[in-house]
């Protein structure tokens, strides 16, 4: 199972399994990481799963497109490398991505 | 003895709480107690995805039971709570085990609001609120067959663009003399209502009714002006009622809801609540609220667990909701409530979107966004920052919102 690591704004470091094909929020709610809220549930409506997909991952996870862009564009303190975890399926070319996450998700 | 809390209720709030209490390095017990069987669950899909079948039971859970079980949290479901015993700290649930508890969280949410007509009990008659409603509803689902929908609330119109897209014939009866009266200005309310017609839902306002008739296997929904519906399926979707009454009885302060402060503390410094059932106050607001929402349980929630790890952060949140109906995904940003002008922003397309912001003595105290993500996100960020826009400006599309937050 890919393994994603979380990287919590205070420097917290969680690493967890997720299946391929599941969001990269849901896998932060299910292993309890609270820097994530995904308070939607993943329709892309509150973006609230807000991330920094880090540098050396970006091209392989890819740029927002649509609506998810344009909320990304309004979130707190966005950054080049930033997507709404819920859009982001992982994949088993993911295992290892690192993802840090905002100081708040709202 | 080991520390323990005992959260009850099993909605969004209890499983933000338990979550975020193992986040801060609560050490001890933590035990989620709730009367319906399944594991935290996420309400919204119920009126929407769920709904028409497109999802399973299982995908809608918060995070999988065993997540649970395996972050050291006991999750007792199925397990009513009958009393609490604030002098003794004993919770006694319904088939007798009593836990004991230093401290305790209430999130017992907020239940379908009963409707006063007669015959609600009978067959083929649903609210919705739980994972087994909508399973009864399913149930009852078939195309071609007859729904009516009683209520023209969020709930309502979003059941309603579920069954008409599974091939029922539906009819929605609403009270009011218009549809989403108590949220929305009544342009919003229009829009909505010409795109269910649209979409051949038979929509009725100002409609009151007075009974279901339930004989020789057929319903019939029975209105005050005398006009009858046939029905193979009814729900009725007329508010939800707030759950105080274990809070009550145990001598906690209630009034439209538990009164919590900003710190999600109750009148009893060992007990938090959060979510549907507090009223809260709300300093961007100035004034308190009870609010029904996720994000509010959410947030809610987390501020209640800092309160018991001893790390307190006062809950100051605009209030946000969402509805997704058809191809409209709407996004509301703040409560609208007051309101003395609204400014219109798009021409009420349904693939464009527009936005209706609702102003008081010219400040902005809500947006209602229909396909409009951009615009949802840069209202959230004026309500927060208290920034003032021009009303001339919110309604011109050559200007690019994001100018106002600069």
């Amino acid at each position: 199972m890919p393994l994603i690591h979380y990287v919590e704004a205070n420097g917290a470091e969680y690493e967890a399994e997720v299946p391929v094909g599941q969001s990269v929020m849901q896998g932060a709610v299910d292993n309890m990481i609270d820097g994530i809220l995904g308070e939607c549930g993943g329709v892309c409506s509150c973006a609230t799963c807000h991330c920094y997909v880090d540098e050396d991952w970006f091209d392989k996870v890819g740029p927002p497109e649509g609506s998810e862009q344009m909320m990304l564009e309004m979130v707190p303190a966005p950054e080049p490398t930033s997507r709404l975890s819920c859009q982001i399926k992982v994949t088993a070319e993911l295992d290892g991505l690192v993802v840090r996450l905002p100081v708040s998700q709202y | 003895m080991q520390r323990r809390v005992v959260i009850v209720g099993t909605g969004h709030a209890a499983a933000q709480l338990a979550s975020s209490l193992r986040q801060q390095d609560w050490q001890g017990e933590i035990l989620l107690v709730g009367e319906e069987s399944q594991a935290p669950y996420q309400r919204p899909p119920l009126s929407k995805d769920y709904l028409a079948g497109e999802r399973t039971a299982d995908s809608i859970l918060i995070r999988p039971a065993a997540a649970y079980a395996s972050h050291g949290i006991d999750l007792l479901t199925g397990r009513r709570v009958l009393s609490i015993d604030r002098t003794a700290k004993m919770v006694a649930l319904e088939d007798g085990q009593q836990l004991n508890y230093q401290k305790l969280a209430l999130c017992t949410g907020a239940r379908a609001r009963p409707a006063s007509i007669r015959g609600v009990g009978s067959p083929g008659v649903f609210y919705l609120r739980t994972l087994a409603d909508v399973d009864g509803i399913r149930a009852n689902i078939s195309p071609g067959k007859s729904a009516v929908i009683i209520g023209g609330g969020y709930i309502g119109l979003e059941a309603a663009a579920v069954l008409r897209g599974l091939g029922m014939a539906v009819t929605l009866l609403e009270l009011e003399a218009r549809v989403l009266s108590r949220v929305c200005a009544s342009e919003v309310s229009a829009f909505y209502v010409e795109v269910h017609r649209e979409e051949g839902v038979d929509i009725r306002t100002g409609v009151e009714v007075l009974s279901i008739e339930n004989g020789d296997g057929i319903r019939v929904v029975v209105c005050a002006d005398g006009s009858r519906f046939p029905a193979d399926l009814i729900i009725i979707g007329v508010g939800v009622t707030p759950n105080v009454e274990l809070a009550e009885a145990c001598g906690l302060a209630i009034d439209n809801g538990i009164l919590v402060d900003e710190f999600a503390r109750t009148s009893d410094p060992d007990i938090v609540a959060a979510g549907d059932c507090t009223n809260h106050p709300n300093e961007l607001l100035g004034r308190r609220v009870r609010l029904e929402s996720v994000p509010n349980a959410v947030e809610q929630a987390k501020t209640a667990a800092g309160t018991l790890c001893d790390r307190p952060v006062p809950y100051q949140s605009y209030p946000w909701f969402w509805s997704d109906q058809y191809d409209l995904k709407l996004q509301i940003a703040g409560l609208s409530e007051g309101y003395d002008q609204v400014v219109l922003r798009g021409g009420k397309d349904r693939q464009k979107g527009f936005v209706a912001w609702y102003l008081r003595g010219g400040r902005l105290l809500a947006a209602d966004c229909i396909n409009r993500p951009k615009e949802f996100m840069v209202a959230r960020q004026l309500l927060a920052r208290g920034l003032a826009v021009d009303p001339v400006a919110l309604a011109d599309e050559t200007i690019d919102p994001k100018n106002w937050l600069s």
